[in-house]
């Protein structure tokens, strides 16, 4: 008896050393030496150049800098169901940047998601996608990020509660959900959709955003790119599940994400209008190839799409001019929307006919109603389309009623439901800083927002 | 038939639902401060006042107008008093064509109620949504800064005296 406890005894104690040990093992990552920053001509201008197309196909900027503040400074909050975590600086500062950064730690960083120090990094730095880069991809993007301008910018603290406020915590989600490895070609495509798929699952981590994600923050694996949600706007579904009226083709996503509008779909704005204007200063062959690879996630589409689409562009077509008027939300629509949206002129001078219009058909009513009442800004620099914003003329019962004429009118889904809290929460949320009262308004504001609109 | 209230005035208005605002000003009150550009809501010059917000009257049906208070620039002063922000911006000779200045000054205003003391940046970004051809952007800036100061003083003036009293 008494040695049988004992063997039970040591077993027990043994699981637990090994179960220790494993969780060391997955958990601790060492430093790597800290080096004196590297002088910025110490990098080949070639590399540096290639590095600067990667960043903007990584989207980098968007996230790494506030509005009002300066590039790749970091400091921007992204809210999460777990909390508050804030980007980090990744400007060559020695002190609170990756000044003393080796290559190598730049590496590990995007292969592993650890800091030079070792400390593991929190998924909202989508390690999860960039793990997939070629290591002389990421050597390109460290050239160019170590010649930026150093900006000194101290990180913010995550608002995060016990335990996940313990980067350890960090390890055991990477054991779960992080496949560490460059991409792997599948050799029985072409090149250009491997092109396209090493760019879309790497570093341009669309699924970040197009992919929702389980409990624990991870992208569900098995329904990817079935549609997410980002900074309280709904990142639509890229797949065969696409509610676009009329359905995606190779050619239409070139055109939509070089130039951030097609003319049977509108325009990219929210979120996604810095991703176009970052696509449009890449190599047209790297666009050509995430629209091949993104046409073939979509899918041909099935007869019904294809019905649909055909109808939608049939609407356009033999779409009366906007006369009839029977009810308020008609009245609004005719006076403050088909002006643009019924002009024929093309994107983005003229708005598309709202036929064409993914945020209607769309299941979820939130970008319609961001759009409604803040409107699209024009962006410096830029051919953009502008949008007067509604919010100054019209109630959220007047903006309910609009989004349900246009929602019946213009599709053949299902009318929304909830539309009042939905459209006070989208006021609320965009029109924040035009609404602020007296001598509220200020940079510190300012600098919990994107670069861009 | 519906009542719109319009510089402090209930006036009886008999237009389609979908009539544009500007419309109602312009052809049944004569009130031709607020002016037709784009008729799209794109250059501003139609910009007025409704519940202190500034508003594009060319995309605003008057139907969403109901119970609610319009401002025009005729209802900020007139040419014998006119307010802190006209007297700002003939002192700093804003306008050249002067087509978008009655909106920019609708649109300073709604500003400037609400923040008394912007800055250079607050401007920009407010006034963003009109647009001036002639290109007198600076004297814009400067003659919405003046009119803060013309509204300061004026505000402050009478408090003055009554502390000194």
């Amino acid at each position: 008896m008494k040695k049988k406890s004992g063997i039970i005894g040591s077993v027990v104690v043994a699981l637990l050393l090994g179960g220790a040990g494993m969780a060391f093992a997955i958990a601790w990552r060492p430093a790597i030496a800290a080096i004196d920053p590297p002088k910025p001509q110490s990098f080949d201008a070639s590399l540096v150049r290639r590095g600067r197309e990667l960043a903007a196909l990584g989207n980098c900027n968007d996230c790494h800098t506030v509005r009002g503040a300066k590039n790749f400074a970091g400091g921007l909050p992204v809210p999460t169901p777990f909390g508050t975590i804030y980007s980090s600086n990744i400007t060559p500062d020695a002190e609170t940047g990756i000044g003393r950064w080796s290559e190598a730690a730049f590496l590990r960083a995007m292969r592993l998601g650890v800091d030079r120090q070792g400390r593991h990094l929190y998924p909202t730095f989508p390690y999860d996608h960039f793990t997939n880069v070629s290591d002389d991809d990421d050597r390109a993007l460290y050239a160019f990020l170590m010649t930026r301008e150093p900006v000194h910018a101290p990180p913010r603290d995550n608002q995060l509660a016990f335990p996940l406020n313990q980067r350890v915590v960090v390890a055991g989600w990477k054991f779960l959900f992080l496949r560490p490895g460059a991409y792997k070609p599948d050799p029985t495509r072409s090149a250009e959709w491997n092109r396209g798929a090493y760019l879309v699952e790497g570093l341009a981590h669309c699924g970040a955003c197009h992919t929702p994600r389980n409990a624990l923050g991870a992208e569900k694996l098995n329904a990817m790119f079935a549609g997410g949600d980002v900074d309280h706007w709904r990142a639509y579904p890229i797949n065969a599940q696409s509610p676009a009226p009329v359905p995606w083709n190779a050619d239409a996503l070139y055109a939509y994400l070089r130039d951030g509008f097609h003319s049977d779909h509108g325009t990219a704005r929210g979120p996604m209008a810095e991703v176009v204007r970052n696509l449009s200063a890449v190599p047209g062959s790297d666009v050509r190839a995430i629209a091949t690879y993104m046409a073939d996630v979509f899918g041909a589409p099935s007869a019904e799409q294809k019905q649909r689409g055909e109808a939608a562009l049939a609407q356009v077509k033999s779409a009366p001019a906007a006369t009839t008027v029977d009810s308020p939300a008609g009245s609004i629509y005719v006076a403050a929307c088909a002006g643009c949206h019924e002009s024929g002129r093309p994107p983005p001078y003229g708005g598309i006919n709202l036929a064409l219009s993914t945020a209607i058909s769309g299941s979820d009513p939130r970008n319609l109603a961001n759009i409604v009442l803040a409107g699209v800004r024009p962006v410096e620099g830029e051919r953009s389309p502008i949008m007067p914003g509604f919010a100054a003329s019209m109630s959220d019962t007047q903006v309910a009623a609009l989004l349900t004429y246009l929602r019946a009118r213009f599709s053949k889904q299902p009318a929304w439901t909830d539309l009042g809290n939905i459209v006070a929460e989208a006021r609320r949320t965009q029109t924040a800083s035009m609404e602020t009262p007296a001598d509220a308004r200020n940079a510190s504001a300012a600098s919990t927002e994107r670069a861009k609109p | 038939m519906m009542t719109l209230k319009v510089n402090g005035q209930d006036h009886q208005i008999d237009a389609e639902p979908d009539t544009p605002l500007l419309y109602v000003l312009r052809d049944d009150l004569k009130l031709n401060a607020a002016k037709y550009g784009c008729g799209l809501g794109q250059c501003g010059s139609c910009t007025v006042i409704v519940d202190g917000k500034a508003v594009l009257s060319c995309v605003t049906p008057v139907l969403l107008l109901e119970g609610k208070q319009v401002t025009t620039l005729e209802g900020l002063g007139t040419v014998a008093a006119p307010s802190p922000i006209q007297r700002a911006f003939m002192e700093e000779q804003a306008a050249q064509c002067g087509y978008c200045i009655a909106g920019m000054m609708m649109r300073a205003q709604a500003l400037l109620q609400r923040n008394s003391k912007p800055t250079d940046e607050q401007i920009r970004a407010e006034l963003e949504p009109n647009l001036c051809r002639c290109g007198t952007h600076m004297r814009i800036l400067r003659a919405v800064h003046r009119a803060a100061q013309l509204m300061d003083t004026a505000e402050l003036s009478p408090a003055g005296q009554r502390s000194a009293q």
